[in-house]
C-alpha cells in the first residue's frame, strides 16, 4: 500500500492533530465528528486545509485506514458492521477520569484494544497514537531519519497492519516502536510509565525489557 | 490590554511530607486579591477546584468577599464548573457578588477539565457535552431577563421553572465568557453564541493555538450574532520575580509538583527541567521571567492573538504567599505600565 488513505473518527484535538499531520505529510485524509458532515466546513476550512467531512459509511467504504479518536466510550456508536475487514487504529484510552467508568473495561486485565478488537468483529486492530499528547504530535514531530526522534509506540497481531501503521508514524514525525501483539498495548496505556513520555526509540526498548 | 491573575487556591506546604491548611489557602486568597487591587491589577479569577491542595471550591463565595475590600479590580470566575452547578443559584450567586462590586464580577463558564466535580455533584461524565450547553443555554437567558420579568423554562438536566421571579438583578448583564482548553468545538460553540472567550494555556508553544483562536473569529463573523465583536483572552500559567533565574527556578519547582500530580489524572506526563525551559521561554505558554522577558512576552502574545487580556496562575504548588504577593506586585507596578505603553507605542507606529 504505497499511500494509504486516511479516514479519522473524530474531530476534536487529537482527530485534528492526526489529520493535520498526515494530510501535511501527503495523504489522503476524511475526517467525521458525531455532529455530522455539514457542522465541519468552518473547522476544515481553518484547521484542516485539505482534509475533507465523509460521512462514516462512505468513509468506511472509501479510506484504507480507519482511525478511531473518539472517546472510548463512544465507539460503541459505530456500527461493527462498518468496520468488518477494515484497518483500524485505536488511538483512544480508558480514562474514567476523564470519560467516566466503563464496567466492561474496568473488568478486563488485558489491554482496551483487545477489547475494542473484540467487540468490532473482522476488524483488524492496532493500538498506537494513543499515548502521546496532541499538542506534542505538532510540537515534537520531526522528518524521518532525524537521529533520536521522539517514538511512538504500537501494538498489534498483523503484521501487514504494523507496517502500515509505523509508516504512518514516520511519515508524521516520529519513530514507530513494535512493542508486539495486540495484549502488549497495556504497556503504553494511561499510568504506564511509557504513556505520554518523550522517548526516544532505544529508551523505549531498554524501559520494557528492564521490567 | 488587561492583565490579570487567577487562582484555585493554593495550600501552603507546612513539612515535606504534609500540605498545609485549607483553610490558609483561602485566607491568602482573599489577600491576594486585595493586593492586587491596590498593584492595579486589572482582574483577578478564581477558579473553581475541589482537592486538597487546590480547595477554592467556591468561587462565587470569595469573589463577594473580595468584591466588598477591593475598589477597581474585576473579578470573576476562572472557571466556575457551570455543568456541575444550577444556574438558576450561579447567576443567582454572580448577580449579587456583582451587585455589591459595584458592576466589576464576571463569569467565566467552564466544562470542568478536573472532574472532581462531577462525582462529588452527582453527574455522568457521559452527559459531558449536553450538560454544559444546555446550563449555559440557561444562564444565558437568565443574564438577560429584563427587570421583574417572569422567566418559564423546561430542560433535561434541571426542574422546570415556571413564571418565577430571577432575583436580584443588577443595572447591567453579567459578562459571561467561555473558556476552553483549546478543542475545536469549544471556539466554534463560542463564536457562534457571541461569547468572549478564554483560553486555557497550560502547555506547549502560543502559536499552535493561533489556528483555533482563528476558528473563533471565523465562527464568529460567519456564524455569530449580527455585529458581535470578538474577544479573546488567554490564561496562561506565570510568575514573575526580580531576577529571571531565579523567577524559572522558582516556579519549575512548584510547577512540577502541579503536573506531576494533576497529570495522573488529566493524561500528561510532568515534565522535565529541559521541556519546562522550552515552554517558559520565548513563544512557550508558560510566562515566567523578569519583569522585562515579561513585557516582551505579553505584547507578543498581544499581537499573536489580538487578545484584550492575559491572566497568569502563578500560585500553584505550595508557592510560598509572600512570593506570590510580590509577583502580583511586580505584574500590577512594572509589568502591566510598561506593557500598554508599548502597545500603544505599537498601535501609533503600525
Amino acid at each position: 500500500m504505497d499511500k494509504p488513505s486516511i479516514g479519522i473518527v473524530g474531530a476534536g484535538r487529537l482527530g485534528t492533530a492526526l489529520a493535520r499531520g498526515l494530510s501535511g505529510a501527503g495523504y489522503e485524509v476524511a475526517i467525521i465528528n458525531s455532529r455530522g458532515v455539514d457542522s465541519l466546513s468552518l473547522q476544515l476550512s481553518i484547521l484542516m486545509p485539505g482534509v475533507r467531512a465523509m460521512a462514516l459509511p462512505e468513509m468506511t467504504g472509501w479510506a484504507d485506514v480507519i482511525i478511531l479518536a473518539i472517546p472510548l466510550p463512544r465507539y460503541k456508536e459505530i456500527d461493527p458492521v462498518l468496520l468488518n475487514g477494515k484497518i483500524v487504529i485505536d488511538a483512544m484510552n480508558y480514562w474514567p477520569p476523564v470519560d467516566g467508568k466503563l464496567p466492561e473495561f474496568d473488568a478486563y486485565s488485558g489491554s482496551s484494544s483487545e477489547l475494542v478488537a473484540r467487540n468490532l468483529p473482522g476488524a483488524r486492530v492496532i493500538k498506537t497514537f494513543n499515548s502521546v499528547a496532541y499538542g506534542e504530535l505538532e510540537e515534537q514531530a520531526l522528518p524521518s531519519g532525524t537521529p533520536n526522534r521522539r517514538a511512538i509506540p504500537l501494538a498489534g497481531d498483523d503484521n501487514e497492519v504494523k507496517n502500515i501503521a509505523s509508516m504512518l508514524i514516520d511519515a508524521i514525525g516520529f519513530e514507530p516502536v513494535d512493542l508486539g501483539g495486540l495484549a502488549y498495548g497495556v504497556l503504553f496505556q494511561p499510568d504506564t510509565e511509557l504513556f505520554n513520555a518523550r522517548l526516544t526509540k532505544s529508551q523505549i526498548i531498554n524501559l520494557v525489557h528492564k521490567n | 490590554m488587561e492583565i490579570g491573575v487567577y487562582s484555585f487556591g493554593d495550600v501552603q506546604r507546612e513539612r515535606a511530607d504534609r500540605l498545609g491548611p485549607t483553610s490558609d489557602a483561602i485566607i491568602n486568597l482573599l489577600e491576594a486579591i486585595k493586593h492586587a487591587d491596590k498593584m492595579g491589577v486589572d482582574f483577578f479569577g478564581v477558579g473553581e477546584h475541589h482537592t486538597e491542595y487546590f480547595p477554592a471550591s467556591s468561587p462565587s463565595t470569595i469573589i463577594a468577599a473580595a468584591a466588598s475590600i477591593t475598589k477597581r479590580i474585576k473579578l470573576g470566575s476562572a472557571v466556575s464548573v457551570l455543568s456541575t452547578d444550577d444556574p438558576v443559584r450561579v447567576f443567582q450567586q454572580f448577580s449579587t457578588a456583582n451587585i455589591i462590586s459595584g458592576g466589576r464580577v464576571e463569569y467565566i463558564a467552564g466544562r470542568g477539565s478536573s472532574t472532581e466535580s462531577f462525582p462529588l455533584f452527582g453527574y455522568d461524565l457521559k452527559d459531558y457535552d449536553e450538560l454544559y450547553n444546555e446550563k449555559l443555554d440557561l444562564l444565558l437567558r437568565l443574564n438577560l431577563l429584563d427587570k421583574n420579568e417572569d422567566f418559564s423554562w423546561t430542560g433535561k438536566f434541571r426542574p422546570s421553572i415556571e413564571n418565577a421571579k430571577i432575583v436580584p438583578q443588577g443595572d447591567v448583564p453579567l459578562k459571561i465568557w467561555l473558556a476552553t482548553g483549546g478543542n475545536p468545538s469549544s471556539s466554534i460553540n463560542a463564536g457562534i453564541r457571541g461569547l468572549p472567550i478564554a483560553y486555557a494555556i497550560i502547555g506547549g508553544h502560543l502559536s499552535r493555538f493561533k489556528p483555533v483562536v482563528d476558528l473563533y473569529r471565523a465562527a464568529a463573523y460567519q456564524q455569530g450574532p449580527e455585529g458581535y465583536m470578538p474577544e479573546v483572552s488567554i490564561a496562561v500559567p506565570g510568575f514573575v520575580a526580580d531576577d529571571a533565574k531565579d523567577a524559572k527556578d522558582t516556579f519549575w519547582r512548584h510547577w512540577h509538583w502541579t503536573m506531576a500530580t494533576l497529570g495522573k489524572v488529566r493524561g500528561f506526563s510532568a515534565p522535565t527541567r529541559e521541556h519546562f525551559d522550552y515552554e517558559a521561554n520565548g513563544d512557550g505558554a508558560l510566562f515566567v521571567g523578569g519583569p522585562d522577558e515579561m513585557v516582551e512576552r505579553i505584547v507578543n502574545a498581544h499581537e499573536l492573538f489580538g487578545i484584550t487580556r492575559i491572566f497568569f496562575q502563578m500560585d500553584v504548588g505550595q508557592m510560598p504567599h509572600d512570593r506570590f504577593l510580590h509577583a502580583i506586585e511586580l505584574l500590577g507596578r512594572e509589568v502591566k505600565p510598561r506593557v500598554n505603553k508599548r502597545i500603544a507605542e505599537l498601535k501609533k507606529n503600525g
